[in-house]
């Protein structure tokens, strides 16, 4: 057992915090959120320098070959600086799912071009209606010569209009709820039969609901095409989705660290009654009260990343154990994550609802990563059936 | 004892009833129903129509224009025009400052500003808070000299928090008259008209996007003495005789009783493994321990006005407490029912009836979620409401 960073982590950590320092601020935040795209390309660029969009992949796919204290590395500080750029989507959910899904031919072109910067990529896991249960694929993938005709809708995909390609789950067989039968397409943007509706969140990502209608895709488009039977992609959905919480909560752990840090901030120099807030004890609980909760939710951050490596590796655990260990993380996260995005607010008085004030986009944050791949109530129940 | 209405107050709920049915306009039925934000017209329009029938001030007494209501029949307004989806009245005239008026106001101050209250010219709003003075009100600096000729104060200073300062009429302020003596003493009620030259107002966005608040500055405004409502210096009492006002109203039981029926409608159409969310056991136990907390506030709000005096003591405390924490429950159990398509931020849908993303229920739950965290804070913090009532009502 070991829980501590050697040094080459150590030093990416510094590295992250110099660039958030340097080039991150709140107000350069918000102009890339204000962006067309709702990003910077110019911070993209940054990240693919500093290698972060190389780092889950194996050396053999063009990657780092970094395990899970790098990912918490890495989504600890997308959170201390709450970094709006497309990490989650384009290197943890597509990079992964390609990754764990693709042949080699496409982890080539795919990873390569994720990891040099020049690809954008998402996934279309969730559909409307399906509440977090991403085994609910009503989308078709229907064969014809050549290929596939797919049909059907996806909702709330992260970074979705932004995407370059799309990796879409599609049923080729059975009906909507069924593990078996779905398979992975990347799908390119703008690929003719597609609509699609992007939208501001209201944590301050982009994200759209994609409708397909008749998209035709070559059969080379199947990730694990040539390589994996079609229809058995779902093993690989779970799994990536599990490597996204587990990202998640890394990333809500970087965001409660750094709201703690200003709620603190705030209560020792804001003077009501002749004292600083923070002088009054029952205040002091309250701030005490959510550093546990931070500390406790590191805890299980650490065990999600572990457990759920972005790429599949030689000594993964099952995935019985993947599944009990995120679901547990993501519940007591998107707990502990609400509690502390409310009293960050409520300590804060007026000025935590105010849309000039850093911790309130800070707790926008941190209370709507509950929404994203499970929310606290779906992984209790996913906890208890695992 | 007997929790059921008198004939006379059903007679009464009735006939509230067939005036919301005849006269409560669909589309802001429908704003208010789907989180929407209101304009000032669309306040305007309706409490035009409630000011029509004489209702604006149902509950004032006869002398001032009201239709002196007792306590069970203002109640009853409120919780079924709420319940309906009526925009909510805005509660600074009607509540809030002609209540003091009443109290202490001039017949002059009567005469005018009661009157624009109940017709519904004039929208006012309050100004008491300063950047440096929160839940420490009484330490508000902003100044009010008097002129040479003694017949105006001049006013110095910065208000802030102030909502819907853009668009109103007037101001009832709070200001420093004197600075000796205990911080309490020396602050001064004011009404104050919003075209006075000296006076700007700064708007600013919460967290939500949305344009309620402002700063409200004032350069050498020149405010007429018979503008001061009551003694100079005993401002501070006439202030905390409001505040009881407004910590009932904030308790918006009717509101959440709206709420509460808007969430089962949601979590009976969200599904959860193929079945509506309702039906998911965990989520509706979570709805009926909120109900639960419902009907408690519920009757405590009816005990509270079977035994009330004219201004609302330390009980007051409780309902804000309660119920404010009640609707927060409400709004985030109603994000939780909206799933992934809490996500989506359209602007267009939360300033007008256009489309969001997903079911039309859920485009403002997050919004709403995060605007709701204010009813905790405003009108005196929720902590500051339990260091009252543990000095007043407990003895600590
Ligand atoms: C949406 C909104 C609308 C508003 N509208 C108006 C308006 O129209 N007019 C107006 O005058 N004001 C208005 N206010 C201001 C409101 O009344 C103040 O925000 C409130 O009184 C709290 O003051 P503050 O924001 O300065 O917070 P602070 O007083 O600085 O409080 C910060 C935190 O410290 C806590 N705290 C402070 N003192 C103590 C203590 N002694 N013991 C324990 N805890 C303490 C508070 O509870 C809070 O959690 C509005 C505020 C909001 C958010």
């Amino acid at each position: 057992m070991d829980l501590s960073f050697n040094d080459d982590q150590k030093q990416l950590q510094d590295a992250l915090a110099k660039f958030i320092e340097r080039d991150y601020g709140f107000d350069r935040r918000r102009a890339h959120q204000l962006a067309a795209e709702g990003f910077s390309r110019e911070a993209w660029t940054q990240f693919a320098d500093m290698g972060l969009l190389a780092l889950p992949f194996a050396e053999a796919d063009g990657g780092l070959g970094g395990g899970a204290a790098e990912m918490l590395v890495v989504m600890t500080a997308i959170g201390n600086g709450l970094i709006v750029e497309p990490y989650l989507a384009t290197v943890v959910l597509a990079g992964g799912a390609i990754a764990r899904a693709g042949n080699a031919a496409q982890r080539q072109e795919l990873l390569g071009a994720i990891a040099g910067g020049r690809l954008i990529a998402a996934v279309a896991f969730e559909e409307p209606g399906a509440r977090y249960d991403l085994a609910q694929v009503a989308t078709t993938a229907t064969k014809n010569a050549g290929g596939y005709v797919i049909s059907g809708n996806k909702a709330v995909v992260l970074h979705g209009a932004q995407a370059d390609r799309l990796v879409v789950s599609a049923r080729t067989a059975g009906a909507a709820g069924d593990a078996k039968g779905i398979s992975l397409f990347v799908i390119e943007r703008g690929a003719p039969g597609m609509a699609v509706r992007d939208y501001r969140t209201i944590d301050g990502l982009r994200a759209a609901d994609i409708a397909f209608d008749g998209v035709r895709v070559p059969a080379a488009n199947r990730l694990g095409n040539g390589e994996f039977e079609e229809g058995g992609a779902f093993a690989v959905i779970d799994a990536v989705a599990d490597a996204g919480a587990a990202a998640l909560c890394a990333e809500a752990v970087g965001v409660m660290e750094s709201l703690n840090r200003q709620t603190l901030e705030y209560m020792k120099g804001r003077q009501q009654f002749g004292q600083p807030i923070g002088a009054f004890q029952v205040l002091q609980h309250r701030a005490v009260d959510m550093f546990i909760h931070a500390e406790q939710s590191k805890s299980m951050a650490y065990l999600a990343a572990i457990k759920a490596p972005v790429v599949d590796r030689a000594d993964a655990t099952s995935a019985k154990e993947r599944r009990r260990a995120v679901s547990a993380a993501k519940v007591h996260i998107g707990n502990s994550g609400r509690v502390i995005a409310q009293e960050a607010i409520q300590l804060h008085g007026g000025m935590g609802m105010t849309n000039e004030l850093a911790a309130s986009h800070y707790a926008k944050r941190l209370t709507m990563i509950d929404f994203v791949l499970g929310d606290s109530a779906h992984h209790l129940a996913r906890f208890e059936a695992a | 004892m007997d929790v059921d209405y008198s004939a006379e107050a059903l007679a009464f709920r009735d006939e509230v009833c067939a005036f919301l049915r005849d006269n409560l306009p669909g589309d802001l039925r429908r704003k208010v129903i789907e989180h929407r934000h209101l304009k000032r017209e669309d306040y305007m329009r309706w409490q035009d129509i409630l000011a029509a029938r004489g209702w604006l001030a149902g509950h004032w007494p006869k002398e001032f224009g009201g239709q002196g209501w007792n306590h069970v029949q203002a109640h009853i307004f409120d919780d079924e025009t709420s319940v309906a989806g009526a925009p909510r009245v805005v509660p600074f005239g009607i509540n809030m400052v002609a209540p003091v008026i009443m109290a202490f106001g001039t017949p002059r101050q009567k005469e005018v500003y009661l009157t624009g209250i109940r017709t519904n010219k004039h929208w006012w709003c309050q100004g008491y808070s300063e950047p440096g003075a929160g839940s420490d009100l009484a330490s508000l600096k902003t100044r009010a000299e008097l002129s040479g000729d003694g017949t105006h104060y001049v006013i110095n200073g910065q208000k802030t928090w102030t909502t819907m300062a853009h668009w109103a009429d007037m101001m009832f302020c709070l200001v420093r008259t004197a600075s000796d003596g205990r911080k309490q003493e020396g602050i001064s009620f004011l009404l104050i008209d919003m075209k006075t030259p000296g006076i700007t107002v700064r708007p600013f966005l919460t967290l939500d996007e949305d344009h309620s608040l402002n700063d409200v500055f004032f350069d050498n405004v020149r405010v007429p003495v018979e503008n001061r409502v009551g003694e100079e210096g005993k401002g501070w009492t006439y202030a905390k005789f409001l505040l009881g006002f407004e910590r009932t109203v904030v308790a918006g039981l009717g509101g959440s009783k709206r709420e509460l029926a808007t969430l089962k409608r949601i979590a009976a159409t969200e599904m959860r493994n193929g079945r509506p969310l309702a039906e998911d056991p965990r989520f509706a136990a979570k709805l009926a321990l909120a109900e639960i907390e419902l009907m408690a506030l519920d009757m405590t709000v009816m005990r509270v006005l079977s035994s009330r005096s004219k201004s609302p003591g330390p009980e007051a405390s409780i309902l804000k407490i309660k119920g404010t924490v009640l609707q927060q429950t409400l709004t985030e159990l109603m994000m939780e029912a909206a799933g992934p398509y809490a996500l989506p931020f359209v602007p267009e849908a939360q300033d007008s009836l256009a489309d969001g993303v997903g079911p039309a229920h859920a485009a403002q739950l997050a919004a709403t979620y995060f605007n709701w965290r204010k009813v905790s804070i405003f009108g005196g913090s929720n902590e500051i409401q339990k260091n009252i009532i543990a000095k007043a009502v407990l003895g600590l």
